[in-house]
C-alpha cells in the first residue's frame, strides 16, 4: 500500500508544501491528483466540487498542472514549440501563441524567451518553461515535484520569487519537498506525509525546523541499542579528496562531490546522513568505480583502487547493496540462481576459470535462501516474483557470501517490511562483529543512529558535519542535513536520553507485535 | 554436472516443466497458424484454392531433392540468424550482418582464388579469413558506439550501404576479378582453388552441404558460450539490464566491442556455404538479403540456438517449396514473402504477450505457494 488515509486541504492562492521522506508516498499522492493513477477509495474535490480523474487530461481540464522533477521538454525545439506542443488548439502555433506566452511570462515575471532553443537553456530556465507550459494550458493549481532538487541556491531564491508572484495572482501551488528550510521559507501551509499517510499539518510561522523534522522522521521504528563497540584501529577504506564535477550547458560547473575524505576501520559502520540528491549516490558510484573521478583516491585495505574497474573492486572485496535494487542489484527476469551469480561471476562457487558452474551456483543459492530466510518456492523462479524484502535478503546473502572487506549499503531497508528490516540489520551487525567495514547510506535517521559507529553528514557534495550517534538526536542531524549546522554535532544530553528512551519503547512495541517475523530469531545486539 | 542433492534434482524437473514448454512454444505456433490463415484468405480472394498451394509445398518437402534443398538453404539461414542473435542477446542490434557477410565473402573468394594450399589448411584459412573480415567490419560499428556514442543501428545500416560500394570498388577486372573477363556480362572473382571445395554428402536428392556441420557447430558453441561461460553470463546480464550489469562489474564498453566482433565473425561465415559448395566464386549473382532474413529468423527463433534451427528450417521450407508454386498451379511466389512477413510480425507481438503473461502468472503462483506455506506453518504452531 503506497497511500492510505490521506487527508489534505489546500486553500486557493497559497503555497502549500507537502513534506515527507523519500518513499513516504508523496509521489503516489501527486500521481493520483494528476490523474496518472486512480485511488482505490477516497475523493478529490476542487472548489467544493467532486471530481474524478481518469487521465492527466482530466486533471488539466480541471485546471491542475504538474511540473515534474525530470523535465519533459524536447531539447531540439524552441520554447514556443515546446509550450504549444499538445496544446495547439488553445492559441494556435504562431504569433497568437507567442503573444500569449509573452503575456503569461510578463504577468508572473518568468522572463521566458519564446524563440530560444531549449537545448541552450540552463536548468532554471527550463523549469520556468515547464511552469509556463502548464500555465499556458490554464492551470490554476500547480503541482511542483521537488523543484529545487536540481537548482543551485541562487536559482532556488529566484524560483521562490516566481512562486510568490504566482500566488499573488491567485494561483495555488502545491510544493513537494523534503528540504526543511526551503519549505519554511516559501510555504503558507505545510502537510507532512509519513509511511503513506498524512501525519499532520503545520503552520510555517509557528513551527521550527526541528519540529518539522520530528514529524517527518517519526519515532516508530525499532532502533538503537547500546552495544559494545567492535571498531578496530585497522583501516579498511580510505577515501582522499574525492572530487567529481559536471559542467552544464551554460558553462556553470556543478560540483557533485568535492573534497570528500573518509576512513572506515575494520568492524566500523560509517553512516552518511543527507537529504537525497546531495551526492550520496555519486559517492557510492565513485567508490564502486562506476563513475570516473576528477580527483582523489580510493584505497581498500592498503590497495589503491582509484583507477580500477568495478569488477576489480568487487574482487578486491567490496560488497554492494544498491539503492535501487531493481536497477542495479538484480536481473528481474532471470532466475534466482542467476541473480546469485550477478556481481560475483568471477568468484567461487560461481565459476572456475572462464567456465560457469551452474550446479554449484544453484546449490549455493539454496544455502542463501535457507540462511537468509528468503521466502520463495524455489530458486528457478524469477527475481521479479519475489517481494521487495525477499529480493533484498537475497542480495544481502549474495554480497555476504564472498567475505567482503567493505560493504556499501545504500538504503538497505528501503521498501522492506518491518520483519525483513530487523533481519537485514542483524545481518549487517553480525558481519560487523566479524570485522566488516560498512558504509551505510540511509534516509532513515533512526536507522543511521541505531547502526552507525560514526555519522558524517553530506550536503551539496561535501561532508559538512560529523557526529557520534550516541550523542546526537535525529532532529539535530536533520538540521545539519539542510546545511544549517556544520562541524561536530553534539546534542543536548537530555534530548539524547529522551530520544533513546522513545526508541527503546518503539523496539519493545515492535517485539510484542504478533506479526513480525523476528519473534523466533535472536534479537539484535543482545 | 550431476548432483546427488535432491533439491537440485527437483529444480531440474521444475526447469523442464510442461508449462514452461507450452509457454515457449505458444508464441511461434500461434504466429505460424495465424500467418497460414492470413495467407489462405489472401490466396482465396485472388481466386486460388489455398489448400492446393499448401499441398504443392508439402508435397515438394516430402521429396528427397526438396529436403536436401531445404537443409542446404537452412544452413545458410541458420548462420545468418546466429550472427544477428549473438548481438540481440545483449540488446545490441547488429543490422549490419548483410554488409558484413558480403565483404567477408568477397575477401574469402579472393583469398581462395589466389592461394592453393592443401585442403586441411586451405579451408580453415578461408574460414578464418571470412570471420576476421566480418569481425573487423563489424568492429567499426562497435568502436563508434563505444567511443562516439553512435547508435549501432544507424552505423550498421550505413555500413551496409558502404559494403555495396566496397564490393563495387574491388570487384572490377584487374583488382579482385580476372583481367581478361570472360564472355559473360556478369563480373565475378576467379573460381576458388579445388582444395577450397568443402565436402558434401551425395544423396538421392543431390549433394547435402557439409557446411551443415559447421552450422551445427556454431549453434553448439553459441549455446555453450552463453550458458556455460563467464563471458556469456556477462553478455546475457548486459542484455537483461545494462545498469545492473554495470553495477555488477561488467565492462559494458568492452562487451559491446567484443559482441559486435563475434557477431560480425559469425556473419562472415554466411557466404561460405554458397562460395565453397556451390558457386565457387563471388559475383554479382551472389544471393543478397541474407542478413535481413537472418534477423527475421533470429526473432522467430527467440535468439535461442534450438529455436533458430527450427525457424531456419521453416523459412528455408517456405523459400524452397514456395519456388514450386508458380511452376505447379500458377500460384504467385510472392505469397511466401507475405507469409514470412506475417509470421515475423505475429511472433513479435505474440512473444511479448506470452512473456508478460508468464511473468505475471509466475508472480501469482509464487504468491499462492508462499501463502500456502505460511498457512501450513501457522497450523503447525497452533497445534503445537
Amino acid at each position: 500500500m503506497a497511500n492510505h488515509d490521506i487527508n489534505l486541504t489546500v486553500r486557493t492562492g497559497t503555497v502549500h508544501a507537502l513534506m515527507g521522506e523519500n518513499g513516504a508516498g508523496k509521489s503516489t499522492l501527486m500521481k493520483i491528483l494528476y490523474g496518472m493513477q486512480r485511488p482505490d477509495e477516497g475523493t478529490i474535490a476542487i472548489n467544493g466540487e467532486q471530481c474524478e480523474f481518469h487521465t492527466p487530461g482530466d486533471a488539466i481540464a480541471r485546471g491542475i498542472g504538474m511540473v515534474h522533477q525530470h523535465f519533459m521538454l524536447a531539447d531540439n525545439l524552441t520554447v514556443l514549440e515546446n509550450v504549444v506542443l499538445g496544446g495547439e488548439k488553445l492559441h494556435g502555433i504562431g504569433a497568437r501563441a507567442k503573444a500569449k506566452i509573452k503575456e503569461i511570462s510578463d504577468q508572473y515575471g518568468l522572463g521566458v524567451r519564446p524563440d530560444a532553443l531549449v537545448e541552450d537553456l540552463g536548468v532554471a530556465d527550463r523549469q520556468r518553461v515547464e511552469i509556463l507550459k502548464v500555465l499556458y494550458r490554464g492551470a490554476k493549481i500547480l503541482i511542483l515535484d521537488e523543484p529545487t532538487a536540481v537548482l543551485v541556491p541562487q536559482e532556488v531564491d529566484a524560483l521562490f520569487d516566481n512562486l510568490r508572484e504566482l500566488k499573488s495572482e491567485g494561483v495555488t501551488v502545491i510544493f513537494i519537498s523534503h528540504k526543511l528550510h526551503e519549505v519554511l521559507a516559501v510555504a503558507d501551509a505545510i502537510s507532512v506525509i509519513r509511511r503513506g499517510t498524512t501525519v499532520g499539518d503545520a503552520d510555517p510561522k509557528a513551527v521550527t525546523a526541528r519540529q518539522l523534522a520530528e514529524m517527518m522522521v517519526g519515532a516508530e521504528l525499532p532502533s538503537p541499542e547500546n552495544r559494545e563497540s567492535t571498531v578496530t584501529t585497522t583501516e579498511m577504506l580510505r577515501v582522499e579528496d574525492l572530487r567529481i564535477a559536471k559542467t552544464d550547458a551554460e558553462g556553470i560547473e556543478r560540483v557533485v562531490l568535492d573534497d570528500i575524505s573518509l576512513r572506515i576501520h575494520k568492524g566500523e559502520i560509517l553512516g552518511i546522513a543527507g537529504v537525497e540528491g546531495n551526492g550520496q549516490a555519486e559517492l557510492v558510484e565513485a567508490i564502486m568505480g562506476m563513475l570516473p573521478l576528477d580527483g582523489g583516491t580510493v584505497t581498500l585495505d592498503g590497495k589503491d583502487l582509484s583507477g580500477t574497474l568495478t569488477r576489480a573492486r568487487r574482487e578486491a572485496g567490496i560488497g554492494y547493496i544498491p539503492e535501487d535494487r531493481h536497477k542495479h542489484g538484480l536481473l528481474l527476469e532471470a532466475p534466482l540462481w542467476e541473480n546469485r551469480i550477478l556481481g560475483h561471476v568471477t568468484e567461487e562457487p560461481n565459476s572456475s576459470g572462464p567456465l560457469l558452474k551452474p550446479a554449484a551456483a544453484r546449490e549455493d543459492t539454496l544455502r542463501i535462501v535457507r540462511d537468509y530466510d528468503v521466502r520463495t518456492p524455489g530458486i528457478e523462479v524469477t527475481a521479479a516474483s519475489l517481494s521487495g524484502g525477499n529480493q533484498q535478503k537475497l542480495i544481502i546473502g549474495r554480497e555476504m557470501s564472498h567475505q567482503p572487506k567493505l560493504l556499501i549499503a545504500a538504503h538497505p531497508t528501503r521498501g522492506v517490511d518491518v520483519g525483513a528490516q530487523a533481519q537485514i540489520w542483524e545481518h549487517i551487525r553480525s558481519a560487523q562483529r566479524e570485522g566488516l567495514a560498512v558504509l551505510l547510506i540511509s534516509a532513515d535517521l533512526d536507522e543511521l543512529i541505531g547502526l552507525s559507529d560514526t555519522i558524517r553528514v553530506i550536503y551539496r557534495g561535501r561532508l559538512v558535519a560529523d557526529a557520534d550517534p550516541a550523542t546526537v538526536t535525529a532532529e539535530d542531524l536533520g538540521t545539519a542535513m539542510t546545511g544549517a549546522a556544520a562541524g561536530h554535532l553534539e546534542s543536548d544530553p537530555e534530548a539524547v536520553a529522551e530520544a533513546q528512551a522513545v526508541a527503546a519503547e518503539g523496539t519493545e512495541a515492535a517485539d510484542q507485535h504478533p506479526h513480525t517475523d523476528t519473534a523466533d530469531k535472536p534479537q539484535a545486539g543482545e | 554436472m550431476t548432483s546427488p542433492n535432491p533439491a537440485a534434482k527437483r529444480s531440474f524437473a521444475q526447469r523442464i516443466s510442461g508449462e514452461r514448454i507450452v509457454l515457449a512454444l505458444a508464441a511461434p505456433v500461434l504466429a505460424v497458424v495465424l500467418s497460414v490463415a492470413i495467407c489462405s484468405v489472401l490466396l482465396a480472394t485472388s481466386g486460388k484454392n489455398p489448400f492446393d498451394a499448401w499441398n504443392v509445398m508439402i508435397t515438394y518437402a516430402t521429396k528427397s531433392d526438396g529436403q536436401v534443398l531445404i537443409l542446404n538453404r537452412a544452413t545458410t539461414y541458420y548462420l545468418a540468424a546466429a550472427a544477428a542473435a549473438f548481438g540481440f542477446r545483449m540488446n545490441l542490434f547488429n543490422i549490419g550482418v548483410e554488409g558484413q557477410y558480403k565483404v567477408a565473402a568477397l575477401f574469402a573468394a579472393f583469398v581462395g582464388a589466389q592461394v592453393d594450399l592443401p585442403a586441411f589448411i586451405q579451408i580453415p584459412l578461408l574460414l578464418v579469413t571470412a570471420m576476421l573480415i566480418g569481425g573487423l567490419y563489424a568492429s567499426i560499428a562497435g568502436l563508434l558506439k563505444v567511443y562516439r556514442g553512435v547508435s549501432e543501428v544507424i552505423s550498421t545500416i550505413m555500413l551496409n550501404a558502404i559494403s555495396v560500394s566496397i564490393v563495387g570498388l574491388l570487384l572490377v577486372p584487374g583488382v579482385f576479378a580476372p583481367k581478361a573477363s570472360s564472355t559473360s556480362n556478369s563480373i565475378q572473382t576467379d573460381p576458388v582453388s579445388d582444395s577450397s571445395h568443402f565436402f558434401s554428402i551425395p544423396t538421392a536428392g543431390g549433394d547435402l552441404w557439409g557446411f551443415l556441420f559447421i552450422a551445427v557447430l556454431v549453434g553448439v558453441l553459441f549455446q555453450f558460450t552463453l550458458t556455460r561461460t563467464r563471458f556469456g553470463f556477462d553478455l546475457r546480464a548486459t542484455g537483461r539490464s545494462e545498469s545492473a550489469a554495470t553495477a555488477s562489474g561488467v565492462n559494458v564498453k568492452k562487451m559491446v566491442v567484443i559482441s559486435m566482433v563475434v557477431s560480425g565473425a559469425i556473419a562472415g561465415l554466411i557466404g561460405l556455404p554458397e562460395l565453397l559448395q556451390n558457386s565457387y566464386s563471388y559475383g554479382q549473382s551472389f544471393q543478397p538479403g541474407l542478413g535481413f532474413l537472418g534477423i527475421s529468423i533470429a526473432l522467430l527463433g527467440r535468439n535461442s540456438p534450438i529455436g533458430m534451427a527450427f525457424a531456419a528450417l521453416l523459412f528455408s521450407f517456405l523459400d524452397s517449396t514456395g519456388s514450386q508454386l508458380p511452376l505447379k498451379g500458377g500460384f504467385p511466389f510472392e505469397i511466401v514473402a507475405v507469409m514470412q512477413g506475417t509470421i515475423v510480425i505475429c511472433v513479435v507481438v505474440a512473444y511479448e504477450l506470452v512473456r508478460r503473461y508468464g511473468l505475471k502468472r509466475q508472480q501469482q503462483k509464487v504468491g499462492a505457494q508462499l501463502a500456502a506455506q505460511a498457512a501450513a506453518t501457522e497450523k503447525k504452531e497452533v497445534s503445537a
